[in-house]
């Protein structure tokens, strides 16, 4: 074992872990946590695969941004735990089965016998000079340029859906402008008026001011 | 013309929808709420625009692949893309009232909609599981939203979430078998694939297991059972508009969609996947029908009436042969027409408050208008099956295709089946004959709404008695594609 | 003295060598760190026409270490109900990403930790998991203001982003890489090529948004004194807090060395003539990130600190729209015989 196994055994502990703690934390909060780790951790491993872009994105994305709002919305919400765990040990008689099952077969199919390291070719290290993340956008750009457009189109249904679903126009709304605000000239706020210079000034007034000076 | 040219150049019919929909959507922020009418106009004039191009761009028994082979524009893909402007035309006819006297009326249910015709055009056009992905995703997510449209429905807020958890499962399952296809084969291009599998894949158990992930994919869009559960919820959450689209439309792409993975993509493991298909044939003529008996609610009837149209489907696609596409295509085609027709009587009889959505809504119709009954005993005649009428013939060539196969007790079955269908259809017929109308208000409708649901019905009638036309269309659009 | 060394440890040389370089970049930041603070307080002070500091050495210059003597002395109290783990993981967290960011930087020629070829997206990703530190320390604290300050600072981390990660697209644009090196060596030849010229309005929102996206004044409103104290740290005491002080200076600085990389050619001299490329390339880039940092104390002492949902809408509304409109033309004019200011 080289260097890079010890790191991909160390973050795969990790991966694992985390993603356990994820399903079986009482807290959503540390469970969300946890994902922030599992995703941390997979970009740690795609990186020894040598998918820096990938990766980096993984963390840009996913770590830094979606589920900064996932936590949001977990720390927000008051979950209760017992409500949602009620009906567990019931479904459990079917569920465990079916799921161990399922897991056999799946195991059976994807094991090693037809994904194992012989049958698949290890693919060659790149030079040196190799930009992963140039040649991922010369694909894109390129080769998958009809399904990277329909990404941004299904980005910007996803947009318009979520527009739609949940902006209200409230009556009561106390909004300002600022574009009005900024626009705001002397004479809209401010009304001179004359007054007349000379008035009559009481006597008593005058005589007390002529002191003064 | 150089390769991006000509590759735009084959996409061009859906370049003009997607500018359609932004340009809606852009158009809606500068209108005030009294010409927003302008924006309907605008889609339809787009919805023209493209069945114009895609008429024109025909290239007869031509098919010429774009992108990287990612595309196709084929007899098929034309054929069905004008079929699906004509249906979401049509059902924006339909649906203008509705929806404006639902507050519904705005850019955003033009552009999702549009946008839902996009994803489709894609689905029918893909070449390669990515991209019929993608296409699939961008459907998906406009009928979500478009389900949840009337937000202050509590039952739409339900319906879209149990449609998009559900939804977001399949599209799960159909990712993961397409990723075990795609370990196996090394490629994601249909065409490819087939290639792959005709040389002989090594891994046939990976196969197998992929293809069911695929197959249990396809069944929740499709809503067959045991993958069902969705659709009567939804159906009768959403709008009626809304169920209308997802009824008619949606089904034709879904219906390319398993001609490209299945047939174009996966045809040497037919022996595979004839026998899920069956199955989920079979069960699904046999709760559509036997549940449908069952409800009070004229849209969850017609949604469980749709799952055992989506059996008979099935039949078509599992004789796994040219006949069995042709017939297949022929009943969807037929089903899109009864679907439309019988929706648009629902939502004809709908008015500002109100929803006709349960049977009783249908007593008496013939004292109310006996020329609306008469539409509707032609689509509901049509849905049973009864002759002369276009579903009779399209149920004939769907089984006539199975029986060539040799799929003798499954015909049988699945006639009888149709004869117990035919009790719920024909108990509609009833209501509207034979029974007191709960309410007189006058039945009021655009002209133009009227028209076209006239036509709908008669046509129904007419291709019933003259099949050969559409019969003809559906055997060039399969044969002059593949094979 | 280096081959030497080598031939001494053998096997652990590279984690060695590695571990000296990460010393030498850390400690003269954490020096920086705490001179900027003591900077701050003399500027701010000469703006509002005070003294500033001036009792502990001369001209103050030893208060940054009596303030941090004072902090290490200082209990760490956690609150009674606070979730203890994840409170002290929030200061861990919010520093380490500050401090992860500068293995990329390129301070001269080849003078740099990990030359990466994504370096932009490194810090990027870097700081975007900054965020983390502030909305668990909200959290953990189960205090309303903290809470509530962590939601404002994080909602506007997250938005302002968007906006600063767009006038890097220009950028890269412009440099046709992600390599910071390369994206400075681009830059050659005289204060005319840099890329503050071309890309001014990216540059303009970029420098905003690296003030909003560290919290400071004017967009301080995560702390904003006056209504919630002191916002997602004010349950902090002692070290806790003076890690979370360290960390928002550290941002500081980086944000600058990244608009001084990015806009202002990094270690490039002003002129590529006699006198000034003279100077070492290191003194260049001290030089232009401190210019910029006093940029940030200015608006500290300038400007009144806006309404939460201006900043929203200045962020979405305005920087977000004119950092794409900017990209468009700038990728439009990159097709035209007008490439060359674009090089």
């Amino acid at each position: 074992m080289n260097f890079n196994d010890y790191v991909f055994y160390v973050l795969a502990a990790i991966l694992l872990f985390a993603g356990l703690r994820v399903i079986t934390s009482r807290n959503p909060v540390h469970a969300a946590l946890h994902l922030v780790l599992a995703f941390f951790t997979a970009a740690g491993i795609w990186l020894l695969l040598e998918a820096e872009f990938l990766a980096i994105a993984l963390v840009l994305v996913y770590v830094g941004a979606v589920m900064v709002l996932f936590l949001f919305v977990v720390m927000m919400l008051d979950i209760n735990l017992d409500k949602l765990r009620e009906g567990f040990w019931e479904a459990l008689p079917i569920a465990l089965p079916v799921g161990i099952l399922m897991t056999l077969e799946m195991v059976m199919i994807l094991g090693s016998k037809h994904f194992g390291v012989d049958r698949v070719a290890a693919p060659t290290p790149h030079p040196a000079g190799y930009s992963n993340t140039a040649e991922l956008g010369r694909q894109l750009y390129t080769d998958y340029l009809l399904p990277f457009e329909l990404a941004s189109v299904v980005l910007l249904v996803a947009i318009v859906a979520a527009i739609a679903l949940t902006l209200r126009d409230r009556k009561d709304s106390k909004f300002i402008d600022p574009a009005e605000q900024v626009k705001v000239k002397r004479a809209d706020r401010i009304r001179m008026v004359s007054m007349p210079a000379d008035v009559e000034i009481p006597a008593a007034a005058e005589t007390e001011g002529k002191d003064k000076a | 013309m150089n390769a991006i040219q000509s590759d735009l150049y084959a996409a061009l019919p859906e370049i003009i929808i997607l500018c359609m929909a932004m340009f809606v959507l852009l158009l809606d922020l500068f209108l005030k709420s009294h010409n927003r009418s302008l924006i309907y106009i605008f889609t339809q004039l787009g919805l023209a625009a493209a069945a114009v191009v895609t008429a024109c761009t025909h290239n007869v028994s031509v098919v010429s692949y774009a992108f990287n082979g990612m595309f196709v524009d084929d007899p098929l893909s034309d054929v069905l893309k004008l079929m699906m402007y004509l249906t979401t035309s049509v059902m924006l006819v339909y649906t203008r009232q509705y929806v404006s006297l639902r507050d519904m009326f705005r850019g955003e249910y033009f552009a999702l909609t549009l946008f839902a015709l996009l994803g489709m055009m894609i689905m029918v056009s893909g070449q390669h599981f990515l991209t019929l992905y993608m296409g699939l995703e961008l459907l998906s997510l406009c009928l979500y939203a478009l389900v949840a449209m009337d937000r202050d429905n509590p039952r739409a807020t339900e319906a879209a979430m149990k449609y998009f958890v559900l939804g977001a499962l399949s599209s799960g399952m159909l990712l993961y078998g397409m990723s075990m296809l795609y370990g196996v084969t090394g490629t994601l291009d249909v065409a490819e694939v087939a290639n792959a599998l005709l040389q002989g894949a090594p891994d046939r158990s990976v196969l197998v297991l992929g293809v069911v992930f695929l197959i249990a994919g396809l069944g929740f869009k499709l809503g067959a059972v045991p993958f069902q559960m969705w659709v009567p919820d939804v159906y009768h959450g959403a709008p009626t508009a809304v169920t209308l689209f997802i009824g008619s439309v949606t089904k034709l792409a879904a219906f390319a969609f398993m001609i490209r993975l299945l047939i174009q993509g996966l045809y040497v493991l037919a022996i595979d996947w004839q026998g899920m298909l069956a199955i989920m044939a079979v069960l699904s003529i046999l709760i559509g029908n036997i549940t449908a008996i069952a409800q009070t609610n004229l849209k969850r009837m017609l949604a469980y009436s749709t799952i055992s149209h989506v059996g008979y489907l099935l039949y078509g696609f599992m004789s796994a042969g040219t006949n069995g596409y042709v017939s297949a295509m022929f009943y969807i085609m037929a089903y899109v027409l009864m679907t439309l027709g019988g929706f648009g009587i629902m939502l004809l009889l709908s008015r500002k408050g109100f929803e006709a959505d349960n049977l009783e809504d249908l007593k008496g119709l013939n004292q109310r208008s006996p020329w609306y009954a008469f539409l509707m005993l032609i689509i509901m005649f049509s849905m049973a099956g009864v002759p002369p009428t276009l579903g009779f013939y399209a149920k004939f060539a769907v089984l006539q295709a199975a029986l060539q196969a040799g799929f003798v007790g499954l015909v049988i079955f699945a006639v009888v089946m149709a004869a117990i269908g035919g009790f719920y259809y024909l108990r509609v017929v009833k209501l509207m004959y034979f029974d007191e109308p709960l309410d007189n208000t006058p039945i009021k409708a655009p002209i133009d709404m009227k028209v076209l649901l006239s036509l709908n019905a008669l046509l129904l009638l007419a291709l019933g008695m003259f099949p050969q036309r559409l019969m003809d269309i559906c055997a060039y659009a399969i044969t002059h594609s593949f094979q | 003295m280096i081959a030497f060394m080598q031939n001494l440890l053998g096997p652990a040389w590279p984690v060695v060598w590695t571990l000296v370089k990460i010393i030498a970049i850390v400690a003269p930041i954490m020096g920086a760190v705490a001179y900027l603070t003591l900077a701050e307080r003399k500027v701010i002070g000469f703006m509002q026409v005070r003294m500033g500091p001036n009792r502990v050495g001369y001209f103050g210059l030893l208060q940054p270490i009596a303030d941090g003597l004072k902090l290490l002395m200082k209990e760490i109290i956690i609150p009674s109900a606070a979730n203890k783990t994840l409170f002290l993981l929030g200061p861990v967290l919010a520093i380490a990403p500050a401090l992860a960011a500068w293995a990329v930087v390129p301070f001269d020629v080849d003078m740099i930790l990990a030359d990466i070829d994504a370096g932009l997206l490194y810090i990027l990703a870097m700081t975007s998991v900054a965020v983390y530190g502030v909305i668990i320390a909200g959290w953990a604290s189960n205090s309303k203001y903290a809470f509530l300050g962590s939601l404002r600072s994080a909602a506007q981390i997250v938005s302002y982003e968007i906006a600063m990660g767009f006038a890097l697209v220009g950028v890269l644009m412009c440099a046709g890489s992600l390599n910071l090196g390369k994206i400075v060596v681009a830059q050659a030849g005289g204060f005319w090529q840099w890329y503050w010229l071309p890309l001014f309005p990216l540059f303009i929102v970029y420098f905003i948004s690296a003030v909003a996206e560290t919290n400071r004044a004017p967009f301080d409103v995560a702390e904003g004194e006056s209504e919630i104290v002191a916002g997602f740290h004010v349950e902090y005491s002692g070290m806790a807090f003076a890690v979370f002080f360290l960390a928002e200076y550290a941002n500081m600085i980086l944000v600058c060395m990244l608009a001084a990389i990015m806009f202002l050619g990094g270690w490039q001299p002003l002129l590529d003539v006699a006198p000034f490329n003279m100077i070492p390339g290191f003194l260049w880039l001290i030089i232009k990130v401190a210019l910029l940092l006093f940029f940030f104390l200015w608006f500290r002492a300038t400007f009144p600190r806006y309404r939460y949902d201006q900043i929203m809408r200045l962020g979405w509304k305005v920087f977000i729209p004119i950092t794409l409109v900017w990209i468009i033309v700038v990728g439009g004019l990159m097709q035209t015989p007008l490439a060359y200011l674009f090089h």
